[in-house]
């Protein structure tokens, strides 16, 4: 479903050109289950907002369900997230503002779907997230794992086809962390492709196929865990932007 | 995303900043409102002077002896005299036009009026019966001067309200005797009280007989003939007429004015006009002020929403439609600013017209537009910049942004 073809993505740093990704070969599958793990800087960011659409490459081509998203344009892109892209933040990015059950009803206002729909969608994702009771709550009244709860029913509201997940568990203890996680490998088992980028070997662990990436390239991919260890005391901030 | 949800959403953002979204709601209704009060008090002022001038009389044409063109300035007019007078025979002869309905020749001086040991200066104006009916004027008690031969100098009078007062007191003045100079006119009305109108005070004037007033002050020229015409559109041609019948009266030398009401009145209608249109316009300028407040604060909201801006990205919202969320907020608070303003400009203006009830104010429908068009104008306009400025944000910029 999703295969990327010697993708490449540098920015310019001052008068010098950086180097992020570096001629990426990725094909993911429907219902596959893909960790990224690295170092700061290794450029899994960077590669997942690339297969998130959010970014584009410098050079190789890039084809989601066949097409090559890569020469759409920007409109034609944001279709393309809307429809087929789930997003799943380490910083939850709720709108701050909004209830939970208008949160997650944002996607669905956004690509046009009707009042009536959009709320039988939202009271079953509630249900189905057990926030029912916390539909009418500002993300400052929620504790951590109910933000992320919500942030999940969210990128799932529209039924994407990839749900990409930087960090999820980055802010939660590793109680609600585990939840969290259960949470988003039900959704593998709906035949969704979920791609999530960590630098906890325990999280990263439990995906069936598991990327390391170093300095731009994906230098090792296993099934079991195994991997390479981690120096994870360099690893517990968020990886810096690049640019 | 449609519109109703456009707005909606965009309601909720300003719902989320509350001081912010009031202070940009005051800044704009203000101007509105300022643009409403004060071209409604320069409406008001346009429409108390018409409002005046009409109580004057109305299709009235005006004759002045002497020409006060431009170039008509000739030497004895200098020397303070007037090459030939508007005489009662003049006057009387306007009457043969088909447009004009009613003449009244004016004579005015001033006397002293006494009665028994009270006495006072007046003025004295000597006309006909007519005048009444041409100047609106309003007769208390008693009866006007009598119709008939205008050269008949019958010792009749008409008191101003205040000279009856100051004479007579609380005793009865119909049918006394007063003297004025060297000759006794019996009182036969009492004109009702009507205050001053355009600086010319009814009640404190004696009106006599044109010819007794000739005698009076021992002249035979007319200071004005107050000329009626048949209808609005008989104007012009009363005046052609006048023109052309003192013409020929006075041998072919053109050497009265003849003005018409309606000119002297759109000449201030222009002049308080341009003036409202001037005084609206530096209202505008608050309007504009304004909208440059809300260009600023909408930056301010594009960098603080900065991650909601990423995030509506990354869930598939174009730049298109983050542009017009913005948008629709810089026309929701200049919509509703211009709202409040015009309630509160139209309170302005009740209030203004409780205090001074002479004065007609309201606003002009014109003005009203105009201050809602370039508030939304404003609001539009000053959002462009900004709107632009958050659907172009790097949505993973945006959201790395913390």
């Amino acid at each position: 479903m999703i295969q990327l073809d010697k993708v490449s993505r540098s920015f310019i740093v001052g008068d010098q050109e950086v180097a992020a990704l570096r001629g990426i070969d990725l094909n993911i599958a429907a219902g596959d289950y893909v960790s990224i793990m690295g170092p700061s800087g290794s450029g899994k960011s960077t590669l997942l907002n690339l297969i998130g659409l959010l970014d584009r490459p410098s050079s190789g081509t890039y084809k989601l369900d066949g097409g090559n998203v890569t020469d759409l344009n920007d409109e034609q892109q944001a279709r393309v997230r809307s429809e087929k892209i789930g997003f799943v933040f380490q910083a939850f990015h709720l709108v701050p503002r909004l209830t939970a059950a208008m949160n997650i009803e944002l996607p669905l206002i956004l690509a046009g779907i009707s009042p009536t729909e959009r709320k039988a969608r939202v009271v079953k994702l509630l249900e189905n997230y057990g926030l029912t009771d916390r539909a009418d709550h500002r993300p400052d009244q929620l504790s951590g794992g109910q933000r992320q709860r919500v942030a999940i029913a969210r990128a799932t509201s529209m039924h994407p086809a990839v749900l990409l997940a930087d960090e999820p568990t980055g802010n939660l203890d590793q109680t609600t962390g585990k939840e969290v996680m259960n949470l988003l490998e039900q959704l593998v088992v709906q035949h969704v492709a979920l791609i999530v980028v960590t630098h906890d070997p325990v999280i990263g662990g439990r995906a069936q196929r598991q990327l390391h990436m170093v300095d731009g390239q994906i230098i090792s991919e296993t099934g079991q865990v195994v991997g390479r260890a981690m120096p994870a005391e360099t690893e517990r901030r968020a990886e810096p932007d690049l640019r | 995303m449609n519109l109703v949800d456009t707005l909606q959403f965009a309601l909720g953002s300003l719902r989320g900043s509350r001081t912010r979204t009031l202070l940009m709601i005051l800044a704009m209704s203000i101007g509105v409102a300022s643009v409403v009060v004060l071209t409604g008090l320069g409406e008001g002022a346009r429409r108390y002077v018409v409002d005046q001038f009409s109580s004057l009389g109305t299709n009235l044409v005006i004759v002045l002896p002497g020409r006060t063109e431009t170039a008509g300035i000739g030497p004895g007019m200098l020397l303070g005299q007037i090459p030939r007078e508007l005489s009662l025979d003049d006057a009387q002869d306007l009457l043969r036009s088909r447009y004009i309905r009613r003449i009244a020749p004016l004579t005015v001086g001033s006397s002293q009026i006494s009665q028994g040991a009270l006495n006072r200066e007046v003025v004295v104006l000597g006309s006909t019966g007519d005048l009444l009916t041409i100047r609106h004027m309003e007769l208390g008690q008693g009866q006007f001067l009598p119709a008939g031969d205008v050269h008949s100098s019958e010792s009749v009078c008409v008191l101003g309200a205040k000279i009856r007062r100051e004479l007579f007191g609380q005793e009865q003045a119909i049918g006394a005797w007063v003297r004025l100079g060297d000759r006794r006119f019996r009182v036969i009305g009492v004109m009702a009280s009507q205050g001053e109108s355009m600086g010319f005070n009814t009640d404190e004037i004696v009106i006599v007989p044109v010819a007794s007033a000739h005698m009076l002050f021992n002249t035979s020229g007319l200071f004005r003939i107050l000329v009626e015409a048949k209808s609005r559109e008989a104007i012009e041609p009363a005046k052609r007429d006048a023109e052309e019948i003192l013409l020929r009266r006075h041998n072919g030398e053109r050497d009265v004015t003849v003005i018409t009401q309606d000119a002297v009145l759109a000449t201030f209608d222009r002049v308080l006009r341009a003036l409202t249109l001037a005084v609206g316009g530096i209202a505008a300028i608050s309007l504009a002020v304004a909208g440059i407040l809300i260009m600023n604060v909408m930056l301010i909201a594009v960098s603080q929403r900065i991650r909601e801006i990423g995030l509506l990205k990354a869930l598939g919202a174009p730049a298109a439609q983050i542009r017009n969320l913005f948008f629709a907020e810089a026309i929701l608070l200049s919509g509703i600013g211009s709202v409040v303003g015009l309630i509160l400009g139209e309170a302005g203006v009740l209030l203004i017209g409780k205090i001074y009830p002479s004065l007609p104010v309201s606003a002009p429908w014109w003005a009203v537009l105009a201050a809602i068009g370039t508030s939304l104008g404003t609001g539009i306009l000053f959002s462009v910049w900004p709107a632009r400025r958050a659907a172009q944000l790097d949505p993973v910029m945006a959201l790395a942004r913390s």
